[in-house]
């Protein structure tokens, strides 16, 4: 306040310093409610921190390391959870990012503007609908299917060869053995389990690469197509010669971005995983992700120490999204000031 | 040279060799079924949600709470006032930090702080809902016990990023020699702001809110041990809280037939609700 009163002479009229306090005052106050952001992400590390620290000094990194997780004997480590997390999520990017550049090539390249607008849209929805009704979806129309498949299709009357490559997998399990031809045995009769995980993931995870893909390809300028079809180029050589190697850079932040939401994913998955403690066996058995387990675990986890590694998976969780969606940032802004802003 | 032209055209199109043909058409049609592909789970599980929910989206739907396990009837008042609530509620926070901190990120962006707060801020967008749900539980349920507040504050921390964000793009839409109009005519830089500024970007920041509020509607992971979820109705912000989402997982995972047609009625609710949220939010960006 003091500091503005010094200053009239410089200025026309009295008002201008009036002027220079009111926007300091504003200044402040709009950078106090900035720095709610701040706030709010040093408050979690803290929380999750803290609560995370007697499950860490516990076990340390073999917290990461260790596969048993007990809460009876009090045990604690998240490998299970962490390769759960980790396959369901590539596997679901694999799967979901041809879908989504094809949907984004569609859209931007082959489809009219009448039809071009309308799928857009529906693929914006489907990044709209929640969590849980995914779930609910997941576990009353497609686990019903699955389990049919797997009863259909490994059926020990009908097929009793691989009924006997079921019983000789039983018998590496309990030697603790796994192997490739193991990974399809049927497991699950409810249907439930790391395909269906996996099935719903692929899903909620497309309209993020679909709709980063599809504006990093409409950046792509018209000279590198017109270019390529004067020289007599098919339309799908123009999209993997020209487009395609022009938005790569842009359609891996999407595709990043998109690993982010899955590692992340929660009631969907937890809803339909099976949330076994087993590491991966067969892509038809239960299993479990870190945020499956704070989901499943977390209000029922009365011990301090069990309590403490759930948080503790919450901020192993929060440190792999920071990564994960930073690096996404990153690659989407570097390209982004171009052609947008 | 230009009468020559369309004669080479005519002998690319006939020389194309048939494999180069059968490819293209072949990637064409392989694109336009990974499309109908990408769209179907939408109109699946629309179509899924209108046949199983509709018939029990009735009147009584809205005006009672659920029956008790194992009885028939019932409806999810308790959940619809709660999502309302602790929407309303997580709102305050998300608008007034949002907004603010996309004015601080467009008109201050020479402060030596606006790198960190927009880092920040992006990082956030980042962070799963289940762990803001952790962190409110630790901030408020350990203090305060299971409460509306809490899930409203964990629902209010997720609506921040996306409010920063659309706002910080909407400000920068409104050209500069509007601010330079302003303070030219003697007003100071905060009155320009907000009396030229943010009115002309209202309606994008609107825009921001309206699906920073459709996303977080949803979200039921970051409710489980905040808000808890509560069979009756209750107005008591500091008292545990139903909610559509957490009514959802709760019949969706349950053994009983009236909790799952509830659950499945919920959803198709709350799923037209995002819809139309999200529709009149981008038919109201575009129109711009």
């Amino acid at each position: 306040m003091s500091e503005p009163a010094r200053r009239p002479p410089v200025r026309s009229a009295g008002s201008a310093a009036l002027s220079s306090a009111s926007d300091r005052v504003f200044q402040v106050l709009i950078l106090a409610l900035a720095s709610v952001i701040v706030l709010v992400f040093v408050l979690s590390v803290y929380q999750l921190g803290r609560e995370a620290w007697p499950a860490l000094g516990a076990f340390g990194l073999r917290f990461f390391t260790e596969r048993t997780w007990n809460p009876v004997e009090g045990t604690f480590g998240a490998a299970t959870m962490i390769v759960g997390t980790l396959v369901t999520s590539l596997a679901a990017l694999a799967i979901s990012v041809p879908l989504a550049v094809a949907s984004a090539l569609f859209v931007a390249e082959y489809a009219p503007k009448w039809l071009a607008n309308p799928v857009g849209y529906l693929v914006e929805l489907l990044a709209a609908v929640p969590s849980v009704v995914y779930g609910l979806w997941a576990l009353f129309v497609l686990a019903p299917i699955l389990a049919r498949w797997q009863t259909t299709f490994f059926n020990p009357d009908l097929y009793p060869e691989r009924f006997a490559l079921f019983t000789r997998c039983s018998a590496l399990w309990a030697e603790n053995q796994t192997s490739l031809q193991c990974l399809f045995v049927p497991n699950s009769a409810a249907g439930r389990g790391l395909a269906l995980a996996i099935i719903i993931l692929t899903v909620m995870i497309l309209p993020y690469t679909a709709s980063v893909a599809r504006d990093v390809i409409r950046l792509v300028p018209a000279d590198q197509r017109e270019a390529m079809y004067a020289l007599g180029a098919t339309k799908w050589e123009v999209i993997s010669r020209a487009i395609l190697p022009y938005a790569r850079a842009g359609i891996l932040g999407g595709v990043i971005l998109a690993l982010g939401r899955a590692l992340g994913e929660t009631l969907a998955v937890a809803m339909v995983i099976g949330d076994s403690q087993e590491i991966l066996r067969s892509i038809w058995g239960n299993a479990s992700t870190m945020a499956s387990v704070i989901a499943n675990q977390f209000g029922d986890a009365q011990e301090r120490l069990h309590r403490s590694s759930v948080v503790a998976l919450g901020l192993t969780l929060f440190f792999l999204s920071v990564i994960v969606n930073y690096a996404a940032r990153l690659i989407i802004a570097r390209l982004t000031p171009k052609g947008i802003q | 040279m230009t009468r020559a032209v369309p004669a080479p055209t005519t002998r690319t199109r006939h020389t194309l060799s048939p494999a180069r043909r059968v490819k293209n058409t072949l990637m064409g049609g392989l694109i336009l079924l990974a499309t109908l592909i990408v769209v179907a789970p939408l109109i699946l599980i629309f179509v899924y949600l209108l046949r199983e929910g509709l018939g029990a989206l009735n009147l009584e739907f809205f005006t009672r709470t659920p029956a008790p396990e194992g009885e028939t009837g019932g409806g999810l008042l308790n959940a619809i006032t709660g999502s309302l609530m602790m929407l309303a509620m997580a709102s305050v926070i998300g608008v007034l930090v949002g907004v603010a901190g996309g004015i601080f990120l467009a008109e201050y962006p020479r402060h030596p702080l606006m790198p960190t707060v927009r880092m920040i801020s992006d990082v956030l967008a980042g962070i799963p809902a289940i762990v803001m749900g952790l962190v409110a539980y630790g901030l408020i349920v350990l203090v305060f016990g299971f409460s509306g507040l809490a899930g409203a504050l964990a629902l209010g921390f997720l609506m921040i990023p996306i409010v920063v964000r659309t706002t910080e793009e909407v400000l920068k839409l409104v050209p500069l020699t509007v601010r330079e109009a302003g303070l030219a005519l003697g007003l100071p830089q905060w009155l320009v702001i907000l009396r030229i500024v943010l009115p002309a970007a209202a309606g994008g920041i609107v825009t921001g809110v309206m699906l920073a509020l459709a996303r977080v509607a949803g979200e039921a992971a970051p409710l489980l041990f905040t808000a808890f979820g509560n069979n009756s109705v209750n107005l008591d912000p500091t008292k545990p809280m139903s909610a559509l989402p957490l009514e959802i997982y709760r019949g969706a995972t349950s053994a009983y037939d009236e909790n799952q047609r509830l659950a499945k009625a919920g959803a198709l609710l709350l799923i037209t609700l995002i819809f139309v949220t999200s529709l009149l939010a981008r038919r109201a960006s575009r129109r711009r």
